[in-house]
């Protein structure tokens, strides 16, 4: 079954909306948790399929409120939940 | 921002999660600095106009860019494998009767390493969706009118492939060297959603 973030095709999302000068992240906390997620891979702590995974399953509705980095921290946070235990 | 939260919540949340994970012995804050530093530093569009000014002036060049990219990017200095895992890179040339246009429908996937991070609406429901289905009126968004005889081909990126679109070089450029042609060509035209 298709997930939330299979949209390819999908009709009702609105117009492309493009941000002029767009900085890379438009908060540190969005370039801590880009850090943390690639810090985090290269540890072996997860991979790249269970990060994405991990976002996908998000319940739909979460998944299409949270910002992109936000499903990031939503990711990060549920694989290393155990992580310090 | 769109997110559900108010930012000064989330830069919470997420000091908290550092925390716990630099505590966990997992990473340190030095090696996150150097991650962002290095990321802004040398991950930029720039990378991805250099390889298409010198597929520009040199020919057996853009055979071998065509045929073995991620080779191709050696010859410059350049790789694909800034990530944890090695990525297979394609480079797919516009031709008068072909534009190629790059998406990643299921989330995000795209060549970091030669573009830079990927702007918002590359990564919005919106354009991962419409693409797709209507690519003419999207690049007509873009500002990208393209003759009705032009075939648009969507290429959409998977987690272990990354693509970038080799633009055909403008008219009247002749005279330009390398580094005047790597200027003119920008994200959106690497991206597929300008003509350069």
């Amino acid at each position: 079954m298709a997930r939330v973030n299979d949209v390819g095709g999908q009709s009702g999302f609105g117009p492309v909306t493009v941000e002029p000068d767009e900085p890379p992240f438009h908060a540190d906390w969005e370039a801590r948790v880009y850090a943390l997620n690639v810090a985090m891979l290269r540890r072996g702590a997860y991979n790249l399929d269970q990060f994405r995974d991990a976002i996908e399953r998000m319940p739909p509705a979460e998944y299409l409120a949270a910002s992109y980095y936000e499903r990031w921290l939503h990711a990060v946070e549920t694989l290393t939940a155990k992580a310090d235990g | 921002m769109s997110g559900q939260h108010s930012s000064s919540e989330t830069a919470v949340r997420v000091r908290r999660l550092e925390e716990r994970l630099i505590g966990a012995g997992l990473t340190s804050d030095d090696e996150l600095d150097g991650i962002i530093g290095r990321l802004l530093a040398g991950a930029s569009p720039a990378n991805g106009a250099r390889v298409v000014a010198r597929a520009w002036v040199d020919p057996a060049y853009r055979e071998r860019l065509l045929a073995d990219a991620n080779a191709a990017l050696e010859e410059l200095g350049l790789s694909m494998s800034t990530g944890p895992q090695p990525q297979r890179f394609t480079v797919v040339a516009n031709t008068p009767d072909t534009h190629n246009v790059l998406v990643c429908t299921l989330c995000s996937c795209y060549p970091i390493a030669l573009l830079g991070p990927s702007p918002s609406w590359y990564k919005s429901e919106a354009y991962r969706s419409r693409v797709v289905r209507e690519p003419r009126a999207v690049l007509s968004e873009f500002g990208l009118d393209l003759p009705e005889g032009t075939g648009i081909v969507v290429h959409d990126t998977s987690a272990e492939s990354r693509h970038m679109v080799l633009p055909m070089r403008p008219d009247g450029t002749d005279g330009l060297d390398e580094d005047r042609l790597a200027a003119l060509v920008t994200r959106e035209g690497l991206i597929g959603t300008a003509a350069v």
